[in-house]
């Protein structure tokens, strides 16, 4: 038997999920989260987050597979006694009841002693700063109040573990990243651990300490979220996380960890995706940030040549669009500042960049 | 009278807009009409059931009280006012609890077979009552069931239940199932999540439901006719009997009260209505 702690507090291990008994809407996933990590499930529409979370939570059953919490299989225990907090994007809370009811109710289904869930209440209400609403009903607050005393209730039980499912999806931008700064000020102090739902990715990469990205029922890539953006695992990442341009190409040369690879602008030096293999098809990935146009002062190691399309003035930077000789479009990001060069439709330019910046994927 | 109409209205489209109002007046006349005629014919002191000569001058001395006064002291009227109370009261508890849960059920997303068993279960509403009436006297004689009061509640609440889970079934149809997740995850069991949250949120849909179901025991006669005996004799069923043995303005007495108790159910329903909409108009 292995020790405790070499165990995860939270653990998916080859989790499956189907509704209908045909398809697999979760396939396989493996996720090891530690006692007060902020992970976020990150991926677009209909990938399963919502079923993971679901299944987490206990409202569905895990088809095959196991969901560890501290070492022991919480899949056969009921939804009630999982000890598990949760918010909702739709907030949920009871509209017959006033704040104070809400945040006191699941102290009370612990029969906690009045006084005790008068003064717990209290603390929680001066915690999400709106310590002289409690007698409101859910009804007369406005959406991110809401969405605060949400929080509050799936945390006064001091529950080990909060599940969020998109609970700032209701919200207006501002509100959005109010709260965003409101959740992780409490989960900085009080510690509890996250499992967060969104497929806003400003969000998760501002907020969590690893992004799950999920596609198709797989993760794609679990890592924090620097990583996750400066070394995407595989094209879809590259292309969900932040915008990237892709150029197709093909590999010449393999030296190591960086490929040598004929695009349609030159010959360029990238780094070497999981797979690649000489003489294949490929895509090459590169950040509209990471390009520069020639003349620079930027370092650079590889250069190739386009002719501009058109221009966006977007304010703070403006984009440039160049098009390469069979077709493909890139674009990139320059600082407005005197430096920001003119072109005219159809002028060629060069474009250079890191060869650390690029990425080579199997394509 | 005239300034808000549309100011492009022909002379054709003025003709039609009052032609319009006054075949829905009339048309409101005729279905009320005969229903308010009884109110000041159950006043009058002679024992017919038309207008006096002094009731039309309004003369105090032709209007009395003297049929609400036979209505309680003749004991057949007591006995089926005490019957139809008790037998309303307790078909339409019957009718609420039954007809509650199974709305509750039905709109599970897991239920199997929900348009079957919702077909099943309304079609007391649809099924003529007399042939309910007739299945139901032979059916409920196996059981020794005529006769008794066990059998007359049985059969209203099972006329009352179709109108229970209409009522909470539109309540439920804008219940939030994320309430209910919300109360499990804060580690209420679902019975009792079922108890401190689904029941109060859906409340005026049951009380409605309820009311709809002691109405429709109230002035139920056919099934009586069939399953009641003496002893069980309701107010529609003393009525029917009065209209041909003892014709006086007693019935129309009756008649009165009983429009005064469906208005005051009527106002309690809107009342209700009303408050439902505003609670869930601040559910979101
Ligand atoms: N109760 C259900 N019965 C059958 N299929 C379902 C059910 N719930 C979800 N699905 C299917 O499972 C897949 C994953 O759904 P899920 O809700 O987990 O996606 P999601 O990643 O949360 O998407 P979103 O970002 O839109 O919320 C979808 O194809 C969906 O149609
Ligand atoms: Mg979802």
């Amino acid at each position: 038997m292995p020790s405790e702690a070499e165990h995860a507090f939270l653990q998916f291990d080859q989790v499956k999920k189907s509704y209908d008994q045909k398809t697999l809407v979760v396939k396989g996933f493996d996720l090891d989260v530690d006692r007060g990590e902020f992970i976020t499930l990150l991926g677009p529409s209909g990938s399963g987050k919502s079923t993971v979370l679901m299944m987490l939570a206990g409202f569905e059953g895990v088809t095959s597979g196991d969901i560890r919490v501290e070492n022991k299989s919480i899949t056969r225990t009921a939804p009630y006694k999982r000890n598990i907090g949760m918010v909702f994007q739709n907030y949920a809370l009871f509209p017959h009841m006033t704040i104070a009811e809400n945040l006191a109710y699941p102290l009370q289904v612990r029969k906690m002693a009045k006084p005790d869930v008068k003064d717990r209440v209290n603390e929680y209400l001066r915690l999400i700063e709106m310590p002289e609403f409690g007698g409101r009903y859910p009804g007369q607050l406005s959406g991110g109040q809401r969405q605060r005393v949400a929080l509050a209730r799936a945390l006064i039980f001091e529950p080990s573990l909060i599940l969020m499912d998109e609970p700032l999806g209701a919200l207006d931008k501002k509100l959005r990243e109010q709260m965003q700064y409101e959740i992780t000020r409490l989960h900085e102090q009080l510690g509890f651990t996250v499992i967060y739902v969104t497929h806003d990715q400003t969000e998760a990469l501002s907020m969590s300490s690893r992004i799950a990205v999920f596609n198709d029922g797989v993760v794609q890539q679990c890592a924090a979220p620097a990583e996750l953006y400066e070394r995407p695992k595989n094209a879809f990442v590259a292309d969900f996380i932040g915008e990237n341009n892709f150029i197709p190409g093909t590999v010449s040369a393999i030296d190591g960890a960086e490929a040598k690879v004929a695009i349609p602008g030159g010959e360029i030096i990238a780094v070497a995706g999981d797979g690649l293999v000489v003489g294949q098809k490929c895509v090459v990935s590169v950040r509209p940030e990471k390009l520069f146009i020639q003349p620079t002062s930027h370092a650079y190691d590889n250069e190739v040549t386009a002719a501009h399309v058109t221009h966006h003035y977007v304010g703070d930077f403006i984009r440039y669009y160049f098009r390469f000789a069979d077709g493909t479009e890139i674009n990139l990001k320059v600082l407005n500042d005197l430096a920001a060069p003119n072109f005219s439709a159809g002028q060629e330019g060069k474009l250079a960049w890191l060869k650390k910046d690029c990425i080579a994927f199997p394509a | 009278m005239m300034k808000h109409l549309p100011a492009y209205y022909t002379i054709w489209h003025i003709l039609g807009y009052y032609g319009l109002r006054l075949t829905a007046y009339l048309v409101l006349g005729f279905l009320m009409l005969p229903i308010l005629i009884i109110v000041p014919l159950s006043f009058n002191v002679e024992p017919y059931f038309s207008f006096t000569q002094g009731m039309l001058r309004l003369d105090p001395d032709a209007y009395s009280l003297r049929w609400y006064e036979a209505i309680f002291t003749d004991q057949r009227w007591t006995l089926s006012i005490r019957n139809s109370f008790f037998v309303g009261a307790l078909a339409a508890i019957l009718a609420t609890v039954l007809g509650t849960i199974a709305a509750v059920g039905l709109s599970s997303p897991v239920m199997p077979a929900k348009r079957l068993i919702t077909a099943l279960l309304l079609s007391p509403m649809i099924v003529p009552l007399i042939i309910i009436a007739a299945g139901m006297f032979f059916f409920y004689t196996g059981f020794g069931l005529v006769g008794s009061f066990t059998g007359l509640v049985m059969a209203h609440a099972v006329l009352g239940v179709p109108f229970v889970i209409i009522t909470v079934t539109a309540t439920l149809t804008g219940f939030d199932r994320s309430l209910f997740h919300a109360g499990v995850s804060m580690g209420a069991s679902p019975l009792k999540v079922f108890w401190d949250v689904v029941i109060p949120l859906i409340r005026p849909g049951v009380i409605s439901g309820g009311l709809f179901a002691f109405v429709t025991s109230f002035d139920e006669v056919v099934v009586v006719l069939f399953l009641a005996g003496p002893e069980q004799r309701t107010i529609p069923r003393q009525m029917f009997s009065g209209l041909r043995e003892q014709i006086n303005p007693t019935i129309l007495a009756v008649a009165t009260l009983l429009i005064v108790i469906s208005v005051a159910l009527l106002v309690t329903l809107e009342i209700l209505r009303r408050r439902s909409e505003r609670l869930r108009g601040e559910a979101f």
